[in-house]
């Protein structure tokens, strides 16, 4: 059965709360999701105070801001900073997002900041994303061709290079398939949104010559079909991206080719 | 714990190249109830408050058994298909078969009683 509660070593208790910076005028309260793998304990919630004065507008900004000034031990994926390498996504405010390009002020109140959803931690805010990525990496996530290679390039048009936008952009954050309640409770098989916004990318792009094998591969009650167009994942994607339209433009061909 | 690649457990067991017959065969019937079921309401509707002997009158007719004896069947082959689903959502193991084939019996039950019952006004 799909378990509703939390494992017992999983109940987030209430830990450390920071002391308020000095003299700051603009103080803000975070709220951040911490698990150490090494202590044995369970999660908890510390509490850290802010002075908004001096830190920057985005999330990240303030993540880094605690890290650097109060307490070194907190952990989060970071690089690129502007809403491109889609490693610090995390749950902000009860959204999946990126920290970097979330900014503080769309928050009401306390900021409260968890791990992805329905993912093994790592630690803090680091969901493991290993099953993630060979979901991904099982799709082929490349072009596929039997015709030898043409001299130049391949060659496409305009109008069938425009069909992929809104679906390169997709950074493989995860924020979709882990806000996706499909992808919670069967995720070991359904291959969720990201995996599959990216398969679609491949399915319609006119230079790729495995259509048909790629849908074989999807052809499967879990592995697409367990998408019940729930739309969590267009309304969470950083990006302002559709995998939602991307699965049903999927199971739209499927049903083409059989009917 | 078996030491399985994480390709391999993203693998699963490949694909089972079904799925799409179910997707349009619950795509068919829900466009069917969304006929039938109005039709059934209104059909159903109309002998409500009346007497045994003119609702067994009413059913003998064609068309009010017609549209009973589909909606019966749309609905519960529907209802199997959908079922399904969500007990594939939720459960797992021997639980998961036990209760589609259980869900499976149920409807076909259903219909089987709703037909019979509607042949025996009929004749």
């Amino acid at each position: 059965m799909v378990e509703f509660a939390l494992p017992k070593n999983s109940k987030i208790t209430v830990g450390k709360t920071w002391p308020k910076p000095e003299g700051a005028t603009n103080i803000r309260k975070f709220q951040i999701y911490r698990w150490n793998p090494d202590d044995g304990k369970n999660p908890s919630v510390d509490t850290y105070f802010l002075d908004m004065d001096k830190c920057g507008p985005m999330v990240l900004d303030a993540l880094i801001k605690i890290k650097n000034e109060i307490d070194p031990t907190l952990t989060f994926r970071r690089s690129c900073r502007e809403g491109i390498c889609g490693s610090c996504a995390m749950n902000v405010d009860g959204i999946n997002t990126l920290a970097c390009i979330y900014g503080l002020d769309e928050i009401k109140g306390d900021v409260k900041i968890y791990p992805l959803p329905h993912m093994p931690v790592v630690k803090d805010l680091i969901p493991d994303l290993t099953h993630f990525y060979a979901q991904h990496a099982s799709i082929m996530p490349w072009l596929e061709t039997k015709t030898n290679r043409p001299a130049k390039e391949w060659r496409q048009s305009i109008e069938d290079r425009k069909k992929l936008d809104g679906l390169y952009e997709c950074v493989m954050c995860a924020s979709c398939s882990t806000s996706c309640p499909s992808y919670w409770w069967n995720g070991d098989r359904y291959l969720g949104p990201a995996a599959l916004l990216h398969a679609y990318r491949w399915i319609i792009d006119s230079r790729d010559e495995a259509t048909g094998e790629r849908l074989d591969s999807l052809e499967d009650p879990f592995k697409l079909y367990r998408c019940h167009t729930i739309m969590n994942c267009a309304k969470t994607c950083p990006k302002g991206l559709n995998p939602a339209k991307a699965i049903a433009d999927i199971k739209k061909m499927l049903v083409e080719r059989n009917i | 714990m078996a030491f399985l690649t994480d390709r391999k457990r993203a693998e699963y067991r490949g694909s089972s190249r079904h799925g799409t017959e179910h997707l349009w065969g619950q795509t068919i019937s829900a466009v069917g109830l969304a006929i039938l079921v109005p039709l059934f309401i209104l059909t159903f509707g109309s002998i409500l408050g009346s007497t045994y002997e003119e609702a067994i009158a009413y059913y003998q007719r064609p068309f009010p058994a017609i549209i009973a004896g589909m909606t019966i069947t749309v609905a519960m082959i529907h209802f199997r298909h959908g079922i399904q689903v969500v007990i594939e959502d939720y459960t797992r193991g021997l639980t998961k078969k036990f209760l589609i084939i259980a869900c499976t019996c149920i409807a076909y039950a259903i219909a089987a009683t709703g037909l019979f019952a509607l042949a025996r006004i009929a004749l």
